[in-house]
């Protein structure tokens, strides 16, 4: 046998058991979310199922008007969050991808710092700003006398989703601007395009791809939020703090699982639907 | 003149964003070195709060300590081979792998918590701090997966294997000397990933939290409900004391990456 021949034959062996190796490599993932993940949700979806309203039990979030109307709640709250981040965030993600200033790094990390703070602290933080102590009600009673405290309303729970949806939104944002073609707005401009125009016609448009990827982000984590409303708690109406009051105060087992398997469902399929138009994305807690 | 003013209005918004993030954080740090918050910073500073904190919550301190190292070191165990196959056998049965690993991220902490409470919360010593780790590697698994696969994908790894086995290196071999130090990069970031994503998480487990096996943000949450201001604020200033040093390197890791590539 030839060198070559030999050397050719060494290499097939080795990939032939780099197959069952890469197979093996697959073992612990395999076991690990099987027992801890799928085995555990498909029990969710069958205990959903198994209350004394049977399957309906998923349809009773649509129609049962209580938790339809937390449904709604919570589609409107997490939708509203999205659409402000994204209006924030392209403004500020827009100005410091183009500008250069002293100081420009040190506002970058400013701004993306909160992105790993769990939904407690986030709706700790609200309280601090808009709570009975907050810094705007301390403000506004030396203005006006009066003093404004909404943390523990929809108010408090809007401005904790906007504190952690912004940091992550203004990176996606940040990361598309940077990958924008100059030469296209270079040619507009030529073309007698002026800066309204370009930004209308070629860099919002160019950026819809990031905008979709963020903002289905943004609105599966607003939805699903449970930390935030939790501190927050009270008066405010929405599923995941639905969910919790059905599984400690009702008891109600059933209905709390087939209300996270709706809420989970939703949030997927926001985010596959974002996937499919966009490219990759990738959540974070919330 | 008008590119002046657009540039002013511009920062100013910015700044604007970055007061509003900011601005209650540090709130709440000086609020927990403050003798009274009511009356503000003038009241004097004192560590006193801070270590009213430990005695009160050192052992959820220390247990989220435990429960985030051993997320670390099972989601290594489990991601950075799986990294691996899903990288060098691409094909429609990794891609369904890479989809289920990734689902936890878009389903509720809360839905995964009841179903891992419908599973195993029948077995008394699983209740305790296991059934945390199991929740948090489930959840925080993607993030070493995709951070390890990034590198693999960035280095060209599998002209790498193939070369190291033309050598006649055995899959273990390659795995361990070729494949492992390489993806070094993608192990830490996805490390400090895990880390503080297992520090920080609450929506899980709020829901598997017994009263004697409470994590840091378990304690957050109720002390947010039942202490004073000054006590709660500093319990989150160890908190972030905590995590803003791995913070901070995962930036410099970013930024390293971005000026590299």
């Amino acid at each position: 046998m030839s060198l070559a021949a030999r050397f050719r034959l060494r290499a097939a062996k080795a990939a032939g058991s780099g197959t069952a190796f890469a197979r093996l490599c697959l073992v612990p993932l395999a076991i690990v979310v099987a027992a801890f993940f799928v085995l555990p949700m498909l029990g969710l979806i069958e205990v959903g199922a198994g209350g004394p309203k049977g399957m309906a039990a998923y349809a009773a979030i649509l129609v049962e008007p209580r938790y339809r109307s937390t449904l709604i709640n919570t589609v409107v709250l997490a939708a509203a969050t999205t659409v402000t981040t994204l209006v924030i965030a392209t403004i500020a993600g827009l100005f410091l991808q183009r500008n250069r200033f002293p100081g420009h790094s040190l506002l970058v990390a400013m701004l993306t710092f909160p992105l790993a703070f769990p939904g407690v602290v986030v709706g700790f933080l609200v309280i601090l700003l808009a709570g009975r102590q907050g810094l705007i009600g301390d403000i506004s009673f030396r203005l006006t006398g009066g003093k404004l405290v909404f943390a523990y309303s929809l108010g408090g729970l809007f401005l904790g989703y906007l504190y952690f949806s912004i940091p992550r939104v203004i990176l996606t944002i940040m990361a598309a601007v940077e990958k924008l073609d100059p030469w296209l707005e270079e040619a507009a401009r030529s073309l007698g395009a002026g800066p309204w125009a370009v930004h209308r016609d070629v860099i919002l448009p160019a950026l819809v791809p990031a905008f979709v990827a963020s903002g289905a982000i943004a609105f599966a984590t607003a939805m699903g939020a449970f930390g935030t409303a939790f501190t927050l708690a009270t008066n405010v109406d929405v599923l995941p703090m639905l969910i919790y009051t059905e599984f400690t105060l009702a008891a109600d087992l059933a209905m709390a699982a087939a209300l996270s398997v709706g809420l989970g469902l939703v949030a997927w399929a926001i985010l596959a639907l974002a996937r499919s138009f966009a490219g990759t994305t990738i959540a974070a807690a919330g | 003149m008008l590119t002046r003013l657009v540039f002013a209005g511009q920062l100013a918004f910015t700044l604007v964003v970055a007061a509003f993030l900011i601005v209650p954080a540090v709130l709440s740090m000086l609020a927990g070195v403050t003798v009274n918050y009511f009356r503000g910073i003038r009241s004097g500073v004192t560590l006193e709060w801070m270590v009213e904190v430990w005695e009160l919550y050192a052992e959820t301190i220390v247990r989220s300590f435990e429960v985030a190292f051993a997320t670390l070191l099972l989601t290594l165990i489990v991601g950075v081979p799986a990294a691996y196959a899903l990288h060098v056998r691409q094909g429609s049965w990794s891609r369904l792998i890479e989809e289920i690993i990734t689902l936890p991220l878009a389903v509720p902490g809360l839905a995964i918590a009841l179903a891992l409470l419908l599973t195993y919360g029948g077995f008394g010593a699983f209740r305790g701090s296991w059934l945390f780790i199991a929740g948090h590697v489930v959840f925080t698994l993607p993030f070493m997966v995709r951070a390890v696969m990034a590198v693999f994908a960035a280095i060209d790894v599998k002209t790498l294997d193939e070369s190291a086995a033309s050598l006649g290196a055995s899959p273990w071999r390659r795995f361990r000397d070729v494949i492992a130090p390489n993806a070094r990069p993608g192990i830490l970031a996805g490390s400090l990933m895990v880390v503080t994503l297992s520090l920080g998480e609450f929506n899980l487990t709020w829901m598997l939290h017994t009263p004697l096996t409470k994590t840091l943000p378990v304690g957050l949450a109720d002390s947010y409900a039942s202490m004073r201001l000054e006590i709660a604020s500093a319990y989150t200033l160890i908190f972030f004391i905590m995590i803003i040093p791995l913070l901070i390197a995962m930036q410099m890791l970013g930024r390293d990456k971005r000026s590299a590539a």
